[in-house]
């Protein structure tokens, strides 16, 4: 197996009473595109949080390239790692350019003045995620999913080999969904000794349908991990969604699933009881 | 990048022109121009560029378009460390700029004190960090009446011809000081420039994008305070003009802050030299405070950009 991009071994985090991650490990391969599901509150941002160093856990250790992430700097981790948050509050009238200029801040000099490669940089980001007659809007008057797109594209401007995004597709049509997998393949591929992807997901069809890698996180353990055929089955969707779920292969082999009914009831047994 | 700021240039220099130009002599001879008027025209321009460029810097740190040094009650605190430096009459060999350090400390423990409070619940919601100003400037103005009542009266009129918002003209060193305070805070508002984009998006954006967080801020603050502090010790309390200043700007020019920072400096002191010149020559030879008049335009667009915020956040 070759050696990990990023890695969380035995990672261990509480907030106060609350544990969140309970002994995680996790890794990104070159070339892999990894996908993190699992049910709300199972830990999945606070282990992104994690991974890219601004939340120190408790116990446990993060290595970049074999290198504890707290003996780096922001800048350098920078360089290599790009984050697109859950969501992105932005108080002042941007504009998508300069939304997207931002992710060139670790490489430009202190007074953040932008060369011709920088803006060559913004310009193919820009293009990427279609959003070349955006570039003069104003970031606040974009709709939820067209700034998914836009934080997507600042991450690629910052040209880091490594994405970790979280839940980056909540908000987007389905077409703009599979087209965001289906380029960050692609975008893997151009360099797959050194690229990596960590997505964060609630959408289980595309989540089977493009990961190289499922991680199954629930209540801050790692139920299943592996190929998304292994990881999704019948019995664990019931046990950890509540959902009975019904799971064919496509054409392609991969599993694809239907959801048939929620098996969450609450306050089930005081029904009962009233009967 | 540079036109709009060599517009806003010309416009200061327009300002300062008129503020030259204009005055309740009718034959202004040269002693006029030069010693009495121009000292007021630089010290106008000095505490505009100081409290338009902190206004800009909080707003990026706070992430809250609607801080202003005066609303949050910066401004207060400076004028309190201002205050307990007169009412007790201490210099503790500073000589003339006792006033302008300890103003800067009252200015940046209140800052550390705003930031410590907003930053409890992550980004503040604005109405959390107005009600903070509020009640600090209530808490500031009870200790300041406090300290003038145990002071002997000769004292207390002089610390109320102080609070109230005026450009009084002050000594050469004192005006050096001025100087260098606010040069010092807008020199570092304008290196940071770039990080002030970063950091308006909040803390953790920020560091995914290489800034190191805590360093950067407690900079910005320490910039903030001292432009904060010595606006307050030569004029007292002047509010508004550091959230109308680089909200206009906003509108014309746009939010990136390497324009805004240098921008906000321009037009902060274009606004208040014309300000000033306006309130001594309105109801000449009766000299208006230009706190008042600031507040007269500023309070209506505060209101305005509240209501506007809040519906906002409605969404």
């Amino acid at each position: 197996m070759s050696t990990p991009l990023l890695e969380a071994v035995a990672v261990r985090h509480a907030y106060g009473p609350l544990t969140v991650l309970d002994d995680v490990d996790t890794a990104l391969r070159p070339a892999g595109l990894h996908v993190i599901v699992g049910p709300n509150g199972a830990g999945k941002t606070t282990l992104l949080r994690v991974l890219s160093g601004v939340l120190r856990a408790q116990d446990g250790v993060v290595r970049l390239r074999g290198r504890p992430i707290r003996s780096l700097g922001r800048r350098e981790i920078a360089r290599e790692l790009a984050i697109v948050p859950q969501e992105l509050l932005v108080p002042f009238p941007y504009t998508v350019r300069e939304m997207v200029a931002m992710g060139r801040a670790p490489r430009l000099g202190p007074l953040g003045r932008e060369g011709p490669e920088d803006r060559r940089s913004v310009d193919r980001a820009l293009a990427r995620l279609g959003l070349g007659e955006f570039a003069e809007r104003r970031f606040p008057t974009l709709s939820a999913g067209e700034k998914e797109r836009v934080a997507l594209a600042r991450a690629l401007a910052q040209e880091a080999n490594l994405l970790l995004l979280d839940e980056p597709t909540a908000h987007m049509d389905l077409g703009h969904r599979v087209h965001t997998f289906e380029w960050l393949r692609e975008w893997i591929q151009e360099e797959p000794e050194l690229r990596a992807v960590l997505v964060v997901t609630h959408d289980l069809v595309l989540a089977a349908r493009f990961a190289h890698e499922l991680v199954l996180l629930d209540h801050g353990r790692v139920v299943a991990v592996g190929m998304p055929w292994d990881v999704l089955t019948p019995e664990r969707i019931a046990e950890v969604y509540g959902v009975e779920a019904q799971i064919t292969r496509d054409a392609g082999g991969r599993p694809a699933l239907v959801a048939l009914r929620s098996l969450i009831r609450y306050g089930a047994g005081t029904d009962e009881a009233d009967c | 990048m540079t036109r709009p700021l060599l517009a806003l240039a010309a416009l200061l220099g327009l300002a300062v022109a008129l503020g030259l130009a204009v005055g309740s002599a009718e034959h202004p001879t040269r002693e006029i121009v030069l010693e009495i008027r121009l000292p007021r025209v630089v010290l106008g321009a000095l505490v505009g560029a100081g409290l338009a460029t902190a206004g800009a810097l909080l707003q990026a740190l706070l992430q809250n378009p609607l801080a202003d040094p005066y609303i949050l009650g910066i401004s207060g605190g400076a004028a309190l460390g201002g205050v307990v430096a007169l009412a007790l009459g201490w210099t503790v060999g500073l000589g003339a700029s006792t006033v302008p350090v300890f103003a800067f400390a009252g200015a940046l423990g209140t800052t550390a004190l705003l930031y410590w409070i907003a930053a409890a619940g992550g980004r503040a919601p604005p109405h959390t960090l107005l009600l903070t100003g509020v009640v600090f400037n209530a808490f500031a103005s009870s200790v300041i009446v406090f300290l003038t009542t145990a002071v002997d009266l000769s004292r207390v009129a002089g610390i109320f011809l102080w609070l109230i918002g005026s450009i009084r003209v002050v000594d050469v060193w004192v005006m050096g000081g001025v100087a260098a305070f606010v040069g010092v805070g807008l020199a570092t508002g304008i290196h940071g420039a770039f990080s002030l984009n970063l950091l308006s998006l909040g803390d953790e954006t920020a560091a995914h994008l290489g800034v190191e967080v805590a360093t950067f801020r407690r900079r910005i603050l320490i910039a903030t305070a001292l432009m904060i502090g010595a606006s307050v010790a030569v004029s007292g309390l002047i509010g508004f003009v550091g959230l109308v200043v680089p909200h206009l700007l906003r509108l014309v020019i746009g939010a990136d802050h390497r324009v805004l920072v240098p921008g906000s400096a321009l037009l902060g002191a274009a606004f208040l030299v014309c300000a000033d010149t306006l309130a001594r020559t309105l109801l000449a030879p009766t000299e208006l405070p230009v706190g008042a008049l600031t507040a007269l335009v500023g309070g209506p667009v505060f209101l305005y950009l509240l209501r506007r915020e809040l519906s906002r956040l409605r969404v």
